[in-house]
């Protein structure tokens, strides 16, 4: 099971599939990547091979990693033989619970199964699956390779076990994990998607430009990015399924997507991925 | 038949661009030995771009031990680069 010969499989070819990939190539552990989707995955090599550059310009692996270690497929059986497998799919709950159960099926019991989900309740999402006890959170923040804390989730019904073998896995890939309980949101998302929802509204209500709210965050409070270039960074389209999750399960209508972000969504302004969300990103992205 | 990366540049020239690329992007005004990521006007994400566009634009590949961000870390750094680069794909 914890053969570092095996690969990890992950659930979905988006910007956090990709990036976890990524993660998990730099540090020697091969990875079978499977998504619906023929088209995504056929970008996926490029894009991981991509990615695997600049966390090498970063200093964050060495140099000569590679995407050979890298299998892609839209095979579900191919989780197998996988060590863990990393669910990162849409942030719908119909998307996630299909891509658990069916994979959770063709793996033995006592695998580590991860959902990387923004805001889902893991004891929710373990319900889809055939051994609830062996799922927990790791919530990846984007990208993996650059931001090595992470939000580590025990559901109720996460086995001691399987923790160990989270905290084991995210050992080896250099990453501190922050153990915290279940429920929407977790913590981070809990309070930065409900912050990027106002500074949206913020914006769309013309008290501030979104230059302005990003340069008050870094400026004043040491933030990074600032919570509308954090929006583009995470995908407005991500943000967006996020918050519908979090109104959905918590009824606090300050998790309702504003209209600016909607809009922006809707017109393909997916924020740095598509080369424009609230900012911006001419050339390459 | 040749392409826009083809004829034999200057550093000068590189310079100018690279000086050109970043002050759009970055919307700041830069001098070409400015630490770029110590000014803040650089990020992780944006160094992507740099590389894609450098490549793009000036026909080299970076790989391997190039890849660091010393590299990068100046128009003058990066501009050293790039005519390493291009002095020995040319032989």
């Amino acid at each position: 099971m914890t053969d570092q010969t095996s690969p990890v499989a992950i659930l979905g070819a988006g910007v956090m599939g990709t990036g976890i990939a990524v993660l998990l190539l730099g540090c020697g552990i091969p990875v079978t990547l499977i998504d619906i989707d023929e088209a995504r995955l056929a970008e996926a090599g490029a894009n991981v091979s991509r990615q695997l550059r600049l966390s090498q310009l970063m200093g964050q692996m060495p140099p000569g990693a590679c995407s050979g270690g890298m299998t892609t497929t839209t095979d579900m059986g191919r989780v197998a033989d996988a060590q863990a497998v990393i669910e990162a799919v849409t942030e719908r709950l119909e998307a996630k619970s299909a891509a658990l159960a069916s994979a959770t099926a063709a793996v033995d019991p006592g695998t580590l199964v991860v959902s990387n989900t923004s805001a889902i309740p893991i004891d929710e999402l373990a319900g889809f699956t055939t051994h609830p006890e062996d799922v927990v959170g790791i919530h990846f923040m984007n990208p993996p390779y650059l931001i090595r804390t992470v939000e580590l989730i025990a559901g109720p019904r996460s086995a001691a076990t399987a923790l160990k073998q989270a905290e084991d896995l995210l050992s080896t890939l250099g990453c501190t994990p922050v153990l915290v309980g279940d429920g929407p949101g977790f913590v981070i998302n809990r309070i930065l998607q409900w912050a990027i929802n106002e500074a949206a509204r913020i914006v769309q209500s013309g008290v501030a430009t979104p230059d302005a709210v990003d340069a008050l965050f870094t400026g004043c409070l040491g933030h990074r990015t600032g919570p509308l270039a954090t929006a583009d960074i995470i995908g407005l389209d991500n943000v967006a399924d996020s918050l519908t999750v979090l109104l959905e399960r918590t009824g606090d209508e300050g998790y309702r997507p504003c209209e600016l972000l909607l809009e922006k969504v809707a017109v393909g302004e997916r924020g740095r991925k598509s080369g424009r969300g609230f900012f911006d990103y001419e050339g390459a992205r | 038949m040749s392409t826009p990366t083809d004829h034999i540049i200057g550093a000068d020239e590189v310079r100018a661009d690279l000086a050109h690329f970043i002050e759009r992007q970055t919307k700041a005004p830069v001098t070409t030995n400015l630490d770029l990521f110590a000014s803040g006007l650089i990020s992780s994400l944006f160094a992507m771009e740099l590389i894609v566009y450098v490549e793009g634009t000036f026909g080299v590949s970076v790989q391997g031990d190039d890849l660091k961000l010393n590299n990068f870390r100046t128009i003058d750094a990066i501009c050293a680069l790039v005519i390493g680069l291009r002095g020995n794909r040319c032989g």
